[in-house]
């Protein structure tokens, strides 16, 4: 009578792993579609604020990129502590946000040109000073639609108590 | 000759290959934030005409100092108050021009929407959180007013139960189904009932 003979061996049956891709191209598709290409690498902390009036930025129109904020720690050393402006990939003057605006207006048709979006992406910490300095460079660059980017949340939380 | 079967793929390393791409995706790409307070700059002056000269009753002026304490028309106020202020100043109505006002029509503030400018003045120390929090307030107090506006225009013009910011969003969004053509218009005549005159002092 071997009906109820014991299993040899008693082992672990092996897990089937056929799901596995399925599962892992699946969280690819999702990351391939909700996300986009890093554009520049941050060189600069960039904390925003946060604001509840927020509008989406229209990609339809072309959107160049100002980042201002304190240098990261690897580059504290060489560039200090203050806030800087970042353009592309490097660190810049405030002199050279002028020929940043023209040569992105370059890379445009001339009928786009018009429409371009300046995002200017500022961490928290940083004051007014520089903010200032470029809002009047962009006004000389004759770039005069601007956004801040921010965050969503309640915007009095910014201020310092 | 014997009909032989196809030997099947072995697809052990397919998860091998979809875990490398995943990770080149995760490594290189960022989820975008592209959110924002969208501004316009004034166009620099050259021309040598004289500015026109204000009431000081139509301006309202907001002054952000070094420590981002708020001085809102030479009183010190807390960042709270700030969009009631504004609005209780736009909404004022003082010449009596404004029909859709709802202010105190007080003598000694803003005549009309159309008048009344808000003059924000900070220092180079103040702190862009702070800038942020008191720009998010002031474009919040004209929101306010237009929703409100919107909301009382709309019906007439066939937009019931639409506020100004829902507007805004329908006429981008593709999938609306009303006349865009109808809401644009209405969308101008707000814009223009209560403009945003928001001027920055430039030090």
């Amino acid at each position: 009578m071997s009906k109820f003979k014991k299993k040899k061996g008693g082992g672990v049956p092996p897990i089937n792993t056929a799901a596995l891709p399925d599962i892992v191209f699946m969280l690819l598709f999702f990351f391939m579609v909700a996300t986009e290409m890093r554009e520049d690498t941050l060189k600069i902390k960039n904390n925003m604020p946060v604001a509840d009036q927020v509008e989406k930025l229209n990609k339809k129109n072309p959107i160049s990129f100002i980042y201002m904020g304190k240098p990261k720690e690897e580059y504290a050393g060489t560039y200090g502590q203050e806030a800087r402006i970042q353009l592309n990939d490097k660190f810049a003057d405030v002199s050279e946000v002028v020929a940043f605006i023209g040569s992105e207006r370059a890379a445009l048709r001339d009928e786009e040109a018009p429409y371009l979006t300046v995002s200017l992406k500022v961490d928290k910490q940083s004051n007014m000073g520089i903010v200032g300095d470029v809002k009047q460079e962009l006004r000389k660059a004759n770039a005069l639609k601007i956004n801040y980017a921010t965050g969503t949340g309640d915007a009095t939380s910014n201020m310092k108590q | 000759m014997a009909k032989r079967d196809v030997p099947e793929v072995n697809a052990g390393s397919m998860a091998d290959i979809a875990f490398l791409l995943l990770i080149f995706f995760l490594v290189t790409t960022t989820i975008p934030k592209d959110t924002g307070l969208n501004r316009k700059l004034p166009p620099i002056d050259d021309s040598e005409v004289e500015p026109p000269v204000i009431k000081q009753k139509n301006i309202f002026t907001v002054l952000l100092n070094k420590e981002d304490q708020l001085l809102v028309e030479d009183e010190l106020m807390d960042i709270k108050d700030l969009r009631a202020a504004a609005i209780e100043f736009l909404d004022n109505g003082g010449d009596g021009s404004c029909t859709f006002c709802k202010g105190k029509k007080d003598e000694k503030s803003s005549d009309n929407p159309d008048k009344a400018i808000i003059s924000l003045k900070n220092e180079r120390e103040t702190s862009y959180a702070a800038y942020i929090a008191v720009q998010n307030e002031l474009v919040a107090a004209y929101n306010v007013l237009r929703n409100r506006r919107a909301l009382e225009v709309g019906p007439q013009k066939g937009f019931r139960d639409m506020d100004f910011l829902t507007m805004q969003t329908n006429h981008k969004d593709v999938r609306w189904y009303g006349n865009k053509t109808k809401l644009k218009a209405l969308i101008d005549q707000i814009k223009i009932e209560i403009p945003q005159k928001l001027s920055e002092v430039v030090n």
